[in-house]
């Protein structure tokens, strides 16, 4: 059995509400120095050996990430 | 049940008001009949006295509307079409045949639950593959709001639909401004100021700047977000945050066009003064389907 974590963020210059929103809330609990703070997706799938990083780099680019506002980092647990 | 009786007919009277002499008399028949018997009987007058106006314009024509698993506006699109006088068949997700069809709607909603991003798993619903073929046959397409979002995520138009700006779901009609463009869905004079609802959790629309360039250069922009006045701010006149402005675009051919707005919600003239600002929308995509068919 293979486990795969996906990480899916917005890209450079995309702007993300949300993350502003929970940075600016951090600001006011007082809590310093947080330069940046993006928030996105994580993804994790469980899958037979025979998936390769190839495979879920696919999975990304067609369906997982929308290449056009998101960026993808896959990490395979274990290996 | 009498009061909404009432009001119906009212629209009958008026539509029949602006139909060609010929029709005024059978459509105000038609009204007053209406007005003793059932709210159902009223309603077909008032489609009978549109369908009258309508018969003196342009063919009408076979819309296909596509329904997808969470789709939730194909009955808007489907009353407001019928009541312009066309003819208008659902068309399940799965179906992959749309050669019956003039034109083709992918209605508003939230297909798949907008799951993962709006319109990322709707775009590989079978009648997909259809929509696309049809689409790149230079046949009429259109995509409200979900159906936007949806022709992004299949590449059939560029660009793609982030979060609001505001993180908010917003519900208001708001003013557009239509520009030049070469879309076959829309041919108003560049200005023109109209009123449509916006009903949206994700339509701050986004492109990187040489896709920005392209669409300016090939008349892509259908219409912008603006101020009633039809003046847009310096920071930006759009309700959801999109970039300059954009609230609808069309691929460079013009047959396939996206907007977020939704014009089949005022086509029929009973909410207010901009109660039909919508029907422009839906009006000369006809001369295009007969300067297709004659192709």
């Amino acid at each position: 059995m293979k486990k795969y974590r996906i990480f899916v963020t917005g890209k450079q210059g995309i702007f993300d509400p949300a993350g502003k929103t929970a940075q600016n809330a951090l600001d006011n609990l007082g809590y310093e120095g947080i330069k940046d703070l993006k928030i996105g997706k994580f993804i994790q799938m469980n899958c037979d050996d025979a998936v390769s990083v190839e495979a879920v780099t696919e999975m990304c680019e067609k369906l997982l990430a929308n290449p056009i506002i998101e960026d993808f980092r896959i990490e395979e647990v274990g290996a | 049940m009498t009061g909404v009786a009432g009001a119906t007919v009212a629209v009958a009277a008026t539509a029949a008001t602006t139909a060609a002499g010929t029709t005024t008399t059978a459509a105000a028949t038609a009204a007053t009949t209406a007005a003793g018997t059932t709210t159902t009987t009223a309603a077909t007058a008032a489609a009978a006295a549109t369908a009258a106006t309508n018969a003196t314009n342009a063919t009408n024509l076979h819309f296909g509307g596509v329904v997808f698993p969470g789709s939730n506006c194909e009955q808007d699109v489907v009353y407001a079409l019928r009541f312009l006088g066309h003819e208008v068949s659902y068309v399940w997700h799965q179906d992959t045949d749309l050669a019956a069809y003039d034109a083709v709607v992918l209605p508003g909603g939230f297909s798949y639950g907008d799951y993962l991003r709006c319109g990322a798993v709707a775009r590989f619903s079978p009648v997909m593959d259809a929509v696309s073929a049809y689409a790149h046959a230079g046949r009429p397409v259109i995509g409200i709001c979900n159906g936007f979002q949806i022709l992004t995520e299949a590449h059939l138009l560029p660009g793609a639909l982030l979060r609001n700006f505001g993180l908010k779901f917003i519900c208001e009609s708001v003013p557009l401004r239509v520009e030049q463009s070469v879309c076959k869905w829309l041919d108003l004079a560049q200005g023109t100021v109209l009123r449509v609802p916006i009903n949206h959790n994700e339509g701050n629309y986004f492109c990187d700047e040489a896709t920005h360039e392209r669409l300016e250069k090939n008349g892509q922009i259908v219409v912008r977000y603006c101020n009633p006045d039809g003046t847009r701010d310096a920071g930006g006149s759009a309700p959801n945050g999109a970039f300059d402005d954009i609230a609808g675009i069309c691929n460079e051919r013009g047959n396939v066009f996206g907007l977020m707005p939704h014009p089949e919600r005022v086509c029929d003239g009973l909410a207010g003064p901009h109660a039909t600002d919508g029907v422009p929308f839906f009006k000369v995509i006809a001369s295009y389907v007969e300067e297709v068919r004659g192709a």
